[in-house]
């Protein structure tokens, strides 16, 4: 079922006289930025999920508060829809735009107000980079935990909308946990204050209701997140495995052992070959499946974690561990895993990356469903996996100049997110449901919790004005995805409960 | 509340809900009642969850725990503790049947919370009965998971206000290697200072307080870091056991008399001018006041210093939580009108208008 917008499942969407619109904007708000000419529009056709493209009606490229507050009252009132925009790194197509409707892109808003290292806070604007953030604290020795591999590039406000994950979520959490407050503009253009510079605020928790919700309930606008002490020391360990399961249950039995690595990851054989050639980080390629475990913290208790760690890797039959001597080969073991998706797009024209969750004692039995249907559907795998935390991201590789082979992998894909979630995970654990997912969706919850997540978008964008049509399908597309899927008269998962 | 039990009650709850639903009778949510005296008086027939009870699913690899509404705190501590790992959050009981949905309702943490985070960091999923009478799943076992709006976390804390809790699924942490606690004689204006210049460093600290004469520290983690820390910053001994008096509220501070106020205020907040006694929790930004005076003054106060402030004596005001900005409230409203449209969950329990 196709992934872009379509009126016919994901609802009518009103229609817009572009050019009194681009009249109005002028008029009301003469110095906003307009992009309407289409070889202006066509940067801003797809996000970080490349193979959708749509392009926007109009883009608005605005630099101030009031321009943002003034837009979305004068969308508002016209019944335009608003399809807010990052720096566009994001996965998923959360920002995929509406041809009917204006991109808001807020990179523009790319000031650091005030870092306060008493408070250890970062208040920020939302086009503010990721890593912009931790170079701002370093000269206070702190830094921003959450570090998405597109940090260098990424804005925080696309990490609120996504809640934004990274390899550390295991010990540090992910954006959600990170964040102290969000300002935001309703879809009327009215200003809110979600969380406090306190740990807590009166209320309900909206600051944790709108992290993640992917611009469906208001635009952000300012971020205040919360900083931590650099750890004086990170060591790295690399231990090899001759079976992916054996990787599997070394990883529980790190946990088990009662120590939290601050990284802790997971690459199978075709992945380690694709980063070996491209980085020569000093993988081990005939390794079924290597493990890369950082340790972090004061030096003492690093280097006796070290060798426990390393007790447990060899007791659960590594073939070989090794410990980075130094601060180079330490980042040079990271560049490879950091470098595993670029490293596999050199093995293939295209690929597609995955991002579901599994608790993580499924993991053998998942890996092996995933090459079951590789090989159902032609094509190649690889695995990398944030095995702390449980999130897969298989690679799947493929051409799209050869006919139905994106088709192949898109429903490859498909399955193996359903998998996840038959296994009690998650289709997505950090890069959202956007429109990617969106089918997906419906696999994951039943139509009344689709309803309930219907319920508070309407607490909060009752018109459903603000990127309509990502992350919760209408129930009309599921049932037609539903149709699709009913194989011989029989649902998926029969034997999973449906409340 | 006697041995564990395992009880399945969920069928009985959604039918008590359907029924509320149908004769449009506001329901009251309690569990042992341990947190009764907090928020506002709820008039309404009584919801009891401790019929639906029982730790689901514990596999300590999977750092996650998974149990009903009605599970006593106690039998879910006893839990982890045998196999060596702790709910980081450290939530009060206040009372010895405290459970676990309470738990979640209130959202309440103990004094490691500005280093570990707070309840609704460790709630990875909940299963919820809505004011549609659904019985519903949200989030799940698993530590990431963005498919779809965050409602076990916007239920954190929400005193029930929003549907009831039937199953929540936890984070959990293996405990600490070492444990030290110990206290510094310093009054409370340089104990302040000392702890915002300490938070910007990667020292062990896991909780501290000050009780008006003395800085009271706690250091966990390896041996290494322990020792040294402990070295640095030097100190006498401290019973151990002064966290859960505080955490539970039952060191003298908190004896009967003048009403008594939390303020949550932002961690490098100096010494505040309070109208009363007062004791500091979560390395600052959490102060315990016990004052006559008038609301009004105290939440000024907290509210210039970028906090807000509670009142915990029951019913002595009738906006025990911080009145929030009308914008604010009325997006409340109509989150609480879409969730909860016959308004039959404890309703005036946070706020009036709620």
């Amino acid at each position: 079922m196709n992934i872009l917008y379509d009126e016919r499942v994901d609802g009518a969407l009103p229609d817009v006289d572009k050019d009194a619109l681009i009249r109005a904007l002028q008029e009301q708000l003469p110095d906003l930025d307009i992009l309407h000419r289409e070889e202006e529009l066509k940067p801003y056709e797809c996000d970080g999920l490349s193979a959708y493209r749509t392009t926007p009606m109009l883009v608005v490229l605005p630099r101030t508060l009031e321009q943002v507050e003034g837009l979305l009252k004068l969308c508002h009132e016209r019944r335009v829809p608003v399809v807010a925009r990052g720096a566009g790194t994001g996965l998923s197509g959360g920002a995929l735009p509406l041809e009917k409707g204006v991109l808001l892109v807020m990179a523009r808003f790319n000031c650091i107000v005030h870092i306060d290292p008493a408070a250890r806070s970062a208040r920020v604007q939302p086009g503010v980079r990721n890593l912009a953030i931790s170079q701002a604290a370093a000269p206070f020795g702190l830094y921003y935990a959450p570090d998405p591999s597109s940090q260098i590039a990424c804005s925080i406000g696309g990490n609120v909308a996504e809640n934004a994950g990274g390899v550390h979520c295991l010990k540090y959490g992910l954006t959600v946990h990170n964040l102290l407050k969000v300002e935001i503009l309703t879809v009327e253009g009215e200003r809110l204050t979600l969380g406090s510079d306190a740990l807590d605020s009166p209320g309900f928790d909206l600051l944790a209701l709108f992290t993640g919700s992917e611009g469906m309930l208001g635009i952000i606008t300012e971020v205040t997140v919360n900083l931590l002490p650099k750890p004086q020391i990170a060591k790295v360990l690399l231990a090899a495995f001759d079976s992916v399961e054996k990787a599997g249950r070394a990883v529980g039995d790190i946990i088990a052992a009662g120590i939290i690595p601050g990284g802790l990851e997971m690459m199978d054989n075709l992945a380690i070959r694709a980063a070996e050639d491209f980085i020569h980080a000093g993988y081990p390629v005939e390794a079924e499946a290597i493990l890369l475990c950082e340790l972090d913290g004061v030096e003492a208790d690093v280097h006796d974690d070290c060798d426990r760690v390393r007790a447990v890797l060899e007791h659960a039959g590594a073939t070989e561990v090794r410990q980075a001597r130094d601060e180079a080969e330490r980042v040079r073991f990271w560049a490879g895993r950091k470098n595993a998706f670029p490293a596999v797009g050199r093995l293939s024209p295209d690929y597609y990356c995955m991002d579901g969750t599994i608790p993580r004692r499924e993991l053998p039995g998942v890996l092996k469903g995933i090459a079951a249907l590789a090989a159902e559907y032609d094509l190649r795998v690889a695995n990398v996996f944030h095995a702390g935390d449980g999130n897969m991201h298989p690679l799947i590789l493929f051409d799209a100049n050869q006919p139905g082979e994106l088709d192949r992998a898109e429903a490859l894909g498909g399955k193996i997110l359903e998998l996840c979630v038959k296994v009690g995970g998650s289709i997505t654990g950090e890069h959202g449901v956007g429109r990617e997912k969106i089918n997906q969706m419906c696999a994951q919850f039943n139509s009344d919790e689709l309803t309930l997540f219907h319920a508070v978008k309407a607490a909060f964008d009752p018109s459903g004005l603000l990127n309509p049509g990502k992350n919760i399908p209408t129930l009309h597309r599921c049932a037609e995805f539903g149709a699709m899927h009913v194989h011989m008269g029989k649902l998926p998962f029969p034997e999973l409960e449906r409340f | 509340m006697g041995a564990e039990q395992n009880i399945d009650g969920s069928a009985a709850l959604l039918e008590q809900v359907n029924q509320a639903l149908a004769s449009a009778t506001p329901l009251l949510i309690q569990g042992s009642n341990s947190k009764a005296f907090l928020g506002r008086p709820v008039a309404g027939e009584i919801l009891d969850t401790r019929g639906h009870t029982g730790i689901v699913s514990y596999d300590p690899t999977e750092l996650v725990i998974t149990a009903r509404a009605g599970t006593a705190l106690s039998e879910l501590s006893a839990a982890l503790e045998a196999a060596g790992q702790m709910l980081p959050c450290e939530p009060p009981s206040y009372g010895e049947g405290a459970t676990l949905g309470g738990m979640v309702a209130a959202g309440l943490s103990g004094p490691r919370r500005p280093w570990s985070g707070s309840v609704r960091d460790f709630v990875l999923g909940t299963r919820v009965i809505t004011g549609l009478g659904k019985h519903l799943r949200f989030g799940g076992e698993v530590m990431k998971n963005v498919a779809g709006y965050d409602l076990s976390r916007l239920l954190v804390g929400s005193y029930g206000c929003l549907g009831l809790l039937t199953e929540v699924s936890l984070k959990v942490l293996p405990k600490p290697r070492l444990c030290a606690s110990f206290s510094l004689e310093m009054d409370s204006a340089r104990a302040l200072a000392r702890l915002a210049e300490w938070g910007q460093q990667p020292l062990p600290i896991s909780a501290a307080s000050h009780d008006g004469e003395r800085l009271h520290l706690r250091l966990e983690g390896g041996e290494g870091s322990v020792a040294a820390a402990h070295d640095r910053l030097g100190g006498e001994p401290l019973d151990p056991g002064y966290w859960n008096e505080l955490n539970e509220q039952r060191l003298a501070f908190f004896d009967e008399g003048q009403p008594l106020w939390r303020l949550s205020v932002p961690n490098n907040t100096g010494l505040l001018d309070l109208p009363g006694e007062q004791l500091i929790d979560w390395g600052g930004a959490q102060r315990w006041l016990k004052s006559d005076a008038d609301a009004s003054v105290i939440r000024s106060i907290a509210l210039a210093a970028g906090g807000h402030a509670t009142c915990y004596s029951h019913a002595l005001i009738d906006s025990p939580f911080q009145p929030l900005p009308p914008a604010l409230l009325r997006y409340h409203r109509q989150l609480k009108a879409q969730l909860d449209p016959q308004g039959i969950f404890n309703p005036g329990r946070m706020y009036a208008e709620l």
